[in-house]
């Protein structure tokens, strides 16, 4: 059913935003690559495009916080041939984060970029990078099934690529990059494996559409082989605790910029995916899918608390013991996620952006001790509190956040996460959610000793202003959104909502854009 | 003037003090002179705040919204305030000590030091105010990790051993336990508000009050009930002031005043004793307070003895609140500024003694009481408000906590906090006795007292304990709000 208001034809440039968001980043990418050469240029760019879909993400986001969702036809074809491209209060959020997260990394990465990869490649490298930026945006706006695996492998492969660039500065990032790439391969192609059952047993790819179509035979093996290959697939991008061995060599030895980015947006993306394939395209009563998380991804994910935070306090190498601490908090995530209630899903919501700022943070700030001491190691970084007091400080502030002190981003996931397991009267799991913090206080408070308490190893200079200052915005994000929850309270709580609520079905057909409010849309 | 406006202001002038001290971090005397004048001004905020409140309750006014339904939100209540005066004015005295000591010691780093002490009083003007268990909780937290820099600040293997141990137990905690019991109660009551009579009554029932009340008796790791304590020994390393102010005021009497807060205003005391939920609680202070005292007779450092008798006080106010009755919440709020004024003369003595004489042992102060006089005389007169004997002020809290102990039938309590009087004498008064009464030709020598900024505040707060035993029952009139009753009730000290 249409809105009642006569919709305005007219192509005007707010009713296209949702196919700017895409276009935006996408064109720009090779043409960073075609003006080439002159690197202040391609950094410009890429820049700018980064900063337009930040301003694209905000207006789309602004439009869904309250509930809702925005549809989009490809070309005016309607779904579910067409292509549709699909924005609630879920997506929408992932793209403000994605595109908030890339507009604070680039600057970043202006000097690390220099510093870390080789001239010649460094146009090259930001043409990865958005067309990355791209692929991510695309999975997370469309709402077309296999449109996501198009999207999903863009992303990837351009992945695989921005990681080997770390290769000017250790050859290791080689080998990250490919056992990246052969992970990476074996869990698009579970994804695709599991898109193609659905399709035999559907014959449609829209969301939308798949989901009226399963609801029907939810009792069938294909259907609940096909969620399987779906869950493992994404399992393998999410780095869910089995499956993770690609995730701390690929952080390791990326170059700094690149494991900011990604691991505030890429990880996110795939637990997104999976959120959306588990309740807009499976629904949520599915009895299968209750069981498969409640007794697999639900003990996986507590042992990713423990396992990989304890693993996290022994490293030497303080970028690695990030990488570490981002599979134990992947673990929370997924916890949320199993708890299968309102605040449970608001709580997985919630984490993916606070925890996304939280580790930009601090992976900005090991590359700016990195562009300073040489490398990450704790023997290299030891006393550079004094010698580098803002990035150190706001490391600092990334820590407590990483931790969930009160006044920290990471509180805030915390809290909603402890009161679902209370909701659920699942308080065990509540407890094991507080210790497994007492974990990262250990090895948050390795770094903050190292960087303080020794006598500095070497003298050097506080990082260049154009690290410090995305490094300190996005710090004092993690403390705004540790006191004043507004914005992302209200949209974990709408998306959660929308997620529980299920499917919203097939759009009707309307020109372009269309705007309904979430209730007239469910049939 | 707003009365949520005086209290930011007498957040954010201690907090200013930080700054300042970080801009003038090079010209000692424009920063300490700063600083003092601030901590002044936060004092003379909290007075003003009392002038125009008195002991009434303001209704809480919300500032931002920190998660859906649970705003950041301060107002004004008897014991909150009551703290909220104890700390700022002491802070003043202990400012002037710390530049006696900081100077006379030759200590580094102090705008770090005196910026650090800053933020740990903004935090503690937070928790006063905090109109809720999740703002109470933030600035709880701030207080740790401001403290934490403080308790390193030598930086010596034995300081960071001793800051990691006071940072993993108070942060564990908190975290482990005090958080699950607040989102707990969040999950419970649907509200955190502190509201007289408690905001749990009807919401939950049987053997998870206790349970409950468990994990905030220990998750407020700050109110160092045994087996939590371990961290305020530890703490020790640190200097003096920070001994003093933090450590015997500020952070302790934080983690007490927010066990009475909850016994108050979460549980309410009439739920508590309803249930008998707290009666194992009691039960645990009481074995805190004879247990802590007796590991103290054992310690001859000096502030490691005294680290030991502040756990054995700290549990009279949690024993206070465990009593479920009255009067002995009376007891325990009184017992804050009590043992407060005589605790901080005591350290600030310890730290005199050091300055002046480099003695940290006891068994090495034989005959420095000829020498130093005045400091032992303060020593003494805290150390009798400490065991609780007129005309000092201490004996008011004590007489407060037995009459509770009687009201609530626990003639066991009576017992305790009598022996526990006794240990008082048994660890305090050789010191002050050895000074006096014994000589040693390594300390014998002519009266030389510590820098006068050393020796006059603990001297002033010396005082503090003789003059408050007068004015006791103001203070408790000034309470009694909290008991649920006016003043005409309160009987024994009111006349």
């Amino acid at each position: 059913m249409a809105t009642e208001s006569v919709h305005d034809v007219a192509l005007t440039l707010h009713d296209q935003l949702p196919i700017l968001q895409l276009v935006v980043p996408f064109l720009a990418a090779p043409l960073v690559m075609v003006v080439g050469a002159g690197r202040g240029v391609a950094w410009l760019i890429a820049f700018l495009a980064s900063l337009a879909a930040f301003a694209i993400s905000a207006l789309l986001l602004a439009q869904v916080i309250d509930g809702g969702f925005l549809s989009y036809q490809i070309g005016g074809w309607a779904p579910p041939l067409g292509i549709e491209y699909r924005i609630d209060a879920v997506n929408a959020f992932l793209l403000f984060l994605i595109s908030g997260v890339s507009t604070l990394v680039l600057p970043f990465a202006y000097e690390s970029v220099k510093a870390e990869i080789a001239e010649r490649n460094q146009a090259l490298f930001y043409t990865c990078y958005l067309l990355c930026f791209a692929g991510l945006l695309g999975v997370t706006i469309t709402g077309d099934a296999f449109n996501v695996f198009v999207f999903l492998e863009i992303s990837s492969l351009s992945t695989y690529a921005i990681i080997a660039a770390g290769a000017d500065r250790d050859r290791r990032a080689l080998t990250a990059a490919y056992d990246y790439l052969v992970m990476g391969t074996i869990g698009a192609t579970f994804f695709v494996i599991g898109l193609g059952l659905l399709y035999m047993m559907t014959g449609t790819l829209n969301m939308g559409d798949l989901a009226d179509r399963i609801a029907p035979q939810t009792d069938n093996r294909t259907i609940q082989a096909a969620f399987a290959f779906i869950v493992v697939g994404m399992g393998l991008k999410i780095a869910i605790y089995p499956l993770h061995l690609w995730l701390p060599n690929a952080y390791t030895y990326a170059p700094s910029a690149v494991t900011a980015f990604l691991a505030a947006t890429a990880t996110k993306v795939a637990v997104y995916v999976l959120l959306r394939f588990s309740f807009s395209v499976f629904s949520p009563g599915f009895a299968f899918e209750n069981y498969t998380y409640e007794l697999i991804i639900l003990p996986f994910a507590i042992l990713a608390m423990f396992a990989a935070s304890f693993i996290a306090i022994f490293q030497t190498d303080l970028k690695r013991m990030l990488a570490y601490s981002s599979i134990a908090q992947i673990g929370y995530m997924l916890l949320g996620l199993s708890l299968m209630n309102a605040s449970g899903l608001a709580a997985t919501m919630v984490h993916l952006f606070n925890h996304g700022i939280t580790k930009a943070v601090l992976f900005m700030g090991v590359g700016a001790l990195t562009l300073r001491a040489g490398s990450s190691f704790y023997a290299s970084i030891r006393g550079m509190g004094r010698a580098m007091p803002l990035t150190a400080a706001a490391m600092v502030v990334g820590g407590l956040s990483l931790i969930g002190v009160p006044g920290t981003a990471g509180f805030i996931s915390k809290w909603v996460l402890v009161q679902a397991a209370f909701e659920k009267g699942w308080w065990p799991v509540a407890f094991l959610i507080v210790l497994s913090s007492l974990l990262a206080v250990v090895y948050v408070w390795r770094f903050v000793e190292t960087l303080y308490l020794h006598e500095p190893a070497r003298d050097a200079a506080e990082a260049p202003l154009t690290m410090v200052v995305p490094i300190w915005i996005t710090a004092l994000a993690c403390v705004w959104f540790g006191i004043n929850t507004d914005i992302t309270m209200t949209a974990a709580n709408t998306a959660a909502e929308t997620l529980l609520s299920g499917s919203t079905g097939l759009a009707e057909p309307s020109p372009w854009t269309s705007a309904l409010p979430a209730g007239e849309a469910s049939h | 003037m707003n009365v949520i406006d005086l209290i930011l202001y007498a957040m954010a002038f201690p907090a200013l003090a930080a700054v300042t001290n970080g801009i003038f971090r090079n010209s000692p005397n424009l920063r300490d002179g700063i600083t003092l004048a601030l901590a002044v001004l936060t004092f003379l905020i909290v007075v003003t705040i009392y002038s125009i409140t008195g002991n009434e309750t303001t209704e809480p006014v919300a500032l931002l919204d920190m998660l859906p339904g649970v705003p950041l939100a301060f107002n004004v209540e008897p014991l909150g305030l009551l703290f909220a005066l104890v700390a700022s004015g002491l802070w003043v005295v202990t400012h002037l000590y710390g530049i006696g000591y900081m100077r006379g010691h030759h200590e580094g780093h102090q705008a770090r030091f005196f910026a650090c002490f800053g933020i740990a009083i903004s935090s503690v003007m937070g928790i006063a105010f905090a109109s809720n268990m999740l703002t109470l909780f933030l600035f709880y937290e701030v207080l740790t990790l401001s403290t934490y820099p403080l308790v390193a600040h030598h930086g010596t293997p034995e300081a960071i051993r001793g800051a990691r141990i006071y940072l993993s137990i108070l942060i564990g905690t908190s975290i482990a336990l005090q958080l699950t019991a607040i989102v707990w109660t969040w999950v419970l009551a649907g509200t955190l508000d502190f509201r007289l009579g408690g905001i749990l009554e009807g919401h939950v029932a049987g053997p998870i009050v206790a349970v409950l009340l468990g994990l905030y008796a220990f998750g407020i790791g700050k109110a160092a009930l045994m087996p939590f304590h371990r961290w305020l020994p530890a703490a020790m390393v640190a200097p003096t002031p920070v001994s003093a102010l933090l450590h015997a005021v500020a952070v302790v009497k934080a983690g007490v005043f927010t066990m009475l807060k909850v016994g108050v205003y979460i549980f309410g005391i009439d739920f508590l004793a309803q249930t008998g939920a707290s009666e194992w609680l009691m039960w645990l202070a009481a074995f805190s307070i004879l247990a802590a005292s007796i590991v103290a007779m054992t310690k001859d450092n000096l502030k490691a003895r005294l680290a030991y008798s502040t756990v054995s006080q700290l549990s009279y106010i949690t024993l206070g609140m465990a009593l479920a009755t009255s009067m002995g919440v009376l007891g325990g709020g009184l017992h804050i500024a009590m043992h407060a004024l005589g605790k901080i003369t005591l350290f600030m003595c310890a730290g005199a003694i050091l300055v002046g004489a480099h003695k940290s042992e006891i068994s090495q102060m034989t005959g420095l009481g000829r020498v130093m006089p005045i400091t032992f005389g303060a020593f003494l007169i805290g150390a009798l408000s400490i065991i609780g004997l007129p005309p000092l002020g201490g004996s008011w809290s004590k007489w407060l906590l037995i009459v509770g102990a009687a009201d609530a039938g626990q003639q066991i309590m009576i017992a305790v906090l009598m022996i526990s009087s006794l240990l008082n004498i048994a660890y305090l008064l050789p010191i002050v006795g050895r000074g006096f009464f014994l000589s040693d030709p390594a300390n014998a020598g002519p009266v030389k007292e510590a820098p006068f900024l050393c020796w006059a505040p603990p001297a002033f707060t010396a005082a503090c304990c003789l003059a408050v035993f007068f004015y006791a029952g103001d203070i408790v009139d000034f309470l009694s709000p909290i008991a649920g009753h006016g003043p005409e009730t309160v009987a024994g000290v009111s006349e």
